[in-house]
């Protein structure tokens, strides 16, 4: 097929340069410079998709980022990317695309026999059809809807393309690349203010490309490029094409999508980042966003072959396409007469201009006049024909106000309709920046008022929609933000002749009456053509009681689609006032929110993947840990690890095997990752003393307490040993995963509660490796390592430290116990750890050493009875509910935590208190988190009277074990308690928390 | 994204940072002196206001100081920030759009 449609001239496209493509199977033939979209239309190809809710025949719409209907699904396997426009796709060799929505294929689809019961498919049809009975919603509606109303596939792989972030500061940035912002990037960038200008497109010049425009001697092209090499020649300056501001954040924080290889065959983008977002914070962001152009609502608007005016002018001019040879153009404004001068030129025909206004004057009026095409002013499209292309329109005569028109219907045979119901103004991102919209009712669009940021607005965005008024606007914007950042613009230069039409008025004409009321007959008035959302939808919401712009939004899904309403919000919220018969401005838009168009995942992530998602943390001992078959669990950033399992042993063999080894003889964890912290000064344990619940003056040189920390309400927040190192000095130890916030804890109450004391708080955590040996014989292993030093109970009792050598390394010995048993915590400098943790395993090979990690360590301490922050504390758990009331000092006059355990809430006798569950059935492990009751037939809902927080299966007891949160749960021991499962309920009985060595006589040995 | 002043080191992104609450919430000298209304007052009940608000910030990512901002909670305008015990800068009179 040979590009039929392509004009004999003209054209920013390289004629030279052909370019192979395929869409939907079928190969064609376009031009370097094209786009997907005008590449199709040079090849007469308009039938792009089938519409959302009726698969009716779509074709393309626009020629930019508004365009609603023609997404295609771009390339295959790995690097698709479901649902991009094609009017912003670069054509480049090799491209391969098809429809999306469509099944089978775009010219024979099934579902288009939604639109014969389209009667039934109204706004809000999916809330109201499948609300009921739920589970036809699994079996039935969802696969079945899903199918046919989804659009693109995501990839099934990973993305193999790669993605990067940049950060910048300027002091302006500039966004959009048309002559208002080339203009303001031209004003600071003269004013040697550091400048970012960005615009979407592959090249610079917005609407000029699209537009012939003599601007003083040159025609636009050579403005365009002299603007460019003087800003390239700035060495300050950065310019970045292909490229979409997508958001816009506090305090003029911009998100910038760069595509670097999109437009490339994909021989070329090896090894290249396709996409960067970049991060930039500006002093002050000039808009020069421009404006699109908007649809007009009128009987079955959304053939093929329909489209906006300015896009058919983008088509003749800047790609050298005819999107049709006989075209009707339907106005309610004399800007959009350029398009049929244009067309003419090119050697298309205009058939007739149907113009909403009883009497059009101006330049471009009387020029097409002059050219001898009809203009049927006064008159209106009531009614479209066509199959998957337009091939005629029904016009009548407006009678101004009626509801049906009774005119006379003349039939007008076209192949293409360009449509212009004005121009609104892209405020996405001005709205985005929380600036506010004012509606002008002589321009019948919104425009930025007031502004919330540092920003100046400019050109089509700022209502300029002369191209004279942008250079001088744009000029003005660029040094109103140089100065404002510090800098002195230069002279303002004269502004140049320009040979430019005069625009005339706008009359607003926002939904065209036909034969029958509006909804009454097969005829669709859409306003949202991405998501079938018709006038007679909105009309519907406002009868159903939605009247809320936002809520009507949600319930008819106008805007909501890829392309958010671009060329639908204004002309639904103007339908929606005519209805509510409220000004426009007092109907209030809708939000804009990020991003602008859609970005993929990958750019978002960019190198954040894989091993570079999130930092992970290992200690010096890890590469052992991982030669020795270890598992791991992740606890915050650490890898801990989980268990030793050897070869055939399942998980639970693993756990019995260790867990027993630290009972009868000596088990072995890396205890690296428990967060330290050295607490020095003079005032470090009056500090300390305020900190935790329990007293800390006292506490002697070389010993050791457990400490819980609560905040003010009382609730138990981290706990952990600290010792005395010196007078002034402590080293304190935190759960792994509260290091980071204990940390912040202490440095808050020390920086702003108490400024006066002397304490002055350093991480430690990765200073020193810990190496923890615990059973009955880990004293007998540590004489050998340590042969000089004194073991007896006596020298080295429970909770002190002493510091010594051990294996040849210098460490601190610290007696302190989370199994039960009698435990080393053997403290080295933590480049020393694999060494100590070699020599603790060689010289533990006749004691049969036993490495164990957090599962074994997590049974171990439950057999006791001791808690894991985090677990059997949630948030809402005092010292008291824990049975830990021990701990909490009865003398010290005031702590943090200290007055809330008076308080009603938490001295409730029904508070949920921590109790140890024995199951009936001995070898039923209760799952975590399980809800208990006290009566397993109460009706449902039943009565919660706790869960389970800690189970295990214990070797060491022969049976299972578990921890509990419970109601009064002190009280109750002795009780029976059930846990209602899916499947079964077990009972338990609610007995003490420890349950091993209550006495504590294995401490020593 | 906010552009917070820390006092030490400058303007940081917000990242840098973590917020801190309302700002000037002494805890009492003595908590046990309170009753319960007094003392659930001071725990749990904080201002929501729309407009100028002292708040606390900690540069986490930074230089780990507190220090206490003034921010238009409608806007996110940011007035100023200052030290730990330094006395708050003059709030404007109204809320008013970025110069
Ligand atoms: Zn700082």
């Amino acid at each position: 097929m040979t590009q039929h449609f392509r004009t004999a001239s003209g054209g920013r496209i390289d004629r030279k340069k052909a370019i192979n493509f395929t869409f939907n199977g079928q190969k064609y033939i376009g031009y370097e410079g094209d786009t997907l979209a005008s590449a199709l239309l040079a090849n007469g190809v308009h039938l792009l998709g089938r519409s959302f809710k009726y698969h009716r025949p779509r074709g393309i719409v626009a020629a930019g980022a508004e365009e609603p209907n023609s997404m295609v699904q771009l390339g295959e396997g790995a690097t698709t990317e479901p649902n991009i426009r094609a009017t912003q796709i670069s054509l480049y060799e090799g491209l391969t695309a098809r429809s999306v929505n469509v099944w089978p294929t775009v010219e024979f689809d099934i579902s288009a026999i939604n639109g014969l019961f389209a009667k039934i498919m109204t706004a809000g049809f999916y809330n109201k059809t499948f609300m009921w009975p739920r589970a036809m919603w699994m079996k039935l509606y969802e696969p079945v809807i899903r199918r046919a109303a989804g659009w693109g596939k995501a990839p099934t792989t990973g993305d193999p393309d790669i993605y990067d972030h940049m950060h910048l500061h300027v002091e302006v940035m500039v966004v959009g690349g048309g002559p208002a912002g080339l203009m303001a990037a031209l004003a600071a960038g003269r004013a040697r203010a550091r400048v970012l200008l960005v615009d979407e497109q592959g090249e610079f010049g917005g609407s000029l490309l699209s537009k012939k425009r003599q601007i003083g001697a040159k025609d636009e092209m050579a403005w365009i490029a002299d603007m460019l090499a003087e800003l390239e020649a700035m060495p300050d300056v950065t310019l970045l094409s292909r490229s979409t501001a997508f958001g816009y954040y506090d305090h003029n924080y911009l998100c910038v999508l760069e595509q670097k290889t999109d437009h490339l065959p994909a021989a070329e983008r090896k090894g290249k980042v396709r996409q960067r977002v970049w991060h930039v914070r500006a002093g002050q962001v000039v808009l020069a966003t421009g404006a699109h152009e908007r649809p007009l609502v009128f009987a079955d608007n959304d053939r093929p072959g329909i489209m906006l005016a300015s896009s058919v002018q983008t088509y003749v001019n800047r790609y050298g396409v005819l999107p049709g040879k006989k075209m009707v153009l339907f106005t309610n404004n004399d800007a959009a007469y350029e398009t049929a001068i244009d067309l003419q030129a090119a050697g298309g025909d205009i058939v007739a201009i149907v113009d909403s206004r009883a009497e059009p004057s101006g330049e471009l009026v009387e020029a097409v006049r002059a050219l001898d095409i009809e203009i049927l002013a006064g008159y209106a499209i009531t009614g479209t024909r066509g199959g998957k292309r337009v091939e005629s329109v029904q016009v009548r005569a407006i009678q101004k106000g009626a509801k049906v028109y009774t005119s006379a219907a003349r039939r007008i045979d076209c192949d293409l309709v360009a449509m212009s119901g004005g121009w609104s103004p892209v405020v996405h991102l001005f709205s985005q920046s929380q600036g506010q919209l004012e509606y002008d009712e002589e321009k019948a669009c919104f425009l930025p008022g007031t502004k919330r940021q540092a920003q100046q607005v400019a050109g089509a965005l700022a209502g300029e929609f002369t191209l004279k008024e942008c250079l001088a606007g744009g000029y003005k914007a660029g040094a109103d933000a140089a100065r404002a950042t510090g800098f002195t613009p230069k002279r303002k230069p004269a502004a140049p002749e320009i040979d430019e039409p005069a625009l005339g008025g706008i009359e607003p004409f926002w939904v065209v009456p036909g034969a029958r009321p509006i909804g009454e007959g097969m005829a669709k008035h859409f306003v949202d053509l991405q998501n079938d959302t018709t006038a007679a939808d909105i009309e519907l919401a406002v009868r159903e009681g939605f009247e809320s712009v936002e809520h009507i939004k949600r319930y008819t899904l106008t805007g909501f689609g890829t392309d958010q309403g671009k060329t639908s919000n204004i002309n639904a919220l103007a339908i929606l006032s005519g209805i509510l018969d409220k000004p426009i401005p007092k109907v209030g838009t809708t939000t804009f929110r990020p991003p602008y168009t859609p970005v993929s995942y990958g750019a978002l992530a960019g190198r954040n993947l894989g091993d570079w998602s999130d930092p992970v943390r290992v200690t010096s001992i890890h590469d052992w840990h991982v030669e020795n078959g270890a598992l791991f669990e992740n606890v915050g950033q650490w890898k801990r690890p989980w268990y030793f399992p050897k070869t055939g042993e399942t998980m639970q063999d693993a756990l019995n095997r260790e867990c027993l080894a630290v009972r009868n003889g000596v088990g072995v964890l890396d205890a690296s990752t428990l967060g330290k912290i050295d607490i020095r000064g003079p005032d470090a344990a009056e500090f300390l003393n305020r900190i935790y619940t329990n007293a800390w003056a006292k506490l002697g040189i070389r010993r050791v307490r457990y400490g819980l920390m609560c905040h003010e309400d009382g609730m138990v927040f981290d706990d952990g040993t600290t010792a005395r190192l010196a007078e002034d000095r402590f080293l304190m130890t935190t759960t792994t995963g509260g290091a980071a916030g204990v940390l912040d804890w202490l440095e808050e109450y020390l920086q702003t509660e108490w400024p006066e004391l002397r304490v002055y708080c350093t991480s430690v955590t990765e200073q020193w490796a810990a190496v923890s040996i615990t059973g009955p014989t880990a004293g007998a292993l540590l004489k050998k390592l340590a042969p000089e030093m004194d073991l007896s109970p006596e020298s080295f009792p429970f909770l002190s430290f002493k510091e010594g050598v051990v294996a040849g390394i210098d460490a601190r010995i610290f007696r302190i116990s989370f199994t039960g048993e009698l435990t080393y915590e053997i403290n080295v400098p933590w480049a020393c750890g694999l060494a100590l943790w070699e020599a603790v395993m060689a010289a533990g090979a006749e004691f049969d050493i036993t490495p164990y990690g957090t599962e074994s360590m997590h049974i171990l301490r439950a057999e006791k009875g001791f808690i894991i922050v985090g677990q059997e504390t949630d948030g809402t758990t005092t010292p008291q509910d824990l049975g830990m009331d021990w701990i909490v000092s009865k003398k010290k006059p005031d702590f943090i935590g200290k007055r809330s355990y008076n308080r009603s809430d938490t001295a409730r006798a029904d508070r949920k208190q921590l109790v140890g569950l024995l199951t009936e059935a001995p070898d039923e492990v209760l799952p975590e988190g399980a809800q208990l009751v006290f009566d397993a037939n109460a009706p449902k809902p039943m009565p919660m009277m706790g869960h389970v927080t800690s189970s295990y299966y214990s070797a060491t007891l022969g049976r299972s074990i578990a921890l509990a949160l419970v109601k009064g749960g002190h009280e109750k021991k002795g009780q029976k308690i059930f846990a209602p499962l899916l499947d079964r309920t077990v009972t338990a009985e609610i007995v003490d928390p420890v349950f091993y060595d209550k006495e504590g006589e294995r401490l020593n040995g | 994204m906010l552009n917070i002043d820390c006092p030490w080191c400058g303007k940081r992104h917000e990242t840098e940072f973590r917020y801190g609450g309302e700002a000037h919430i002494a805890r009492p000298e003595d908590p046990a002196a309170l009753d319960d209304t007094e003392w659930a007052e001071f725990l749990f009940m904080r201002k929501n206001t729309k407009g100028y608000f002292a708040e606390r910030w900690l540069h986490n990512n930074g230089c780990r100081r507190w220090f206490n901002v003034i921010r238009n909670t409608v806007t996110h305008e940011i007035v100023g920030s200052y030290k730990m015990g330094e006395t708050p800068p003059k709030l404007p009179k109204s809320a008013g759009g970025a110069k």
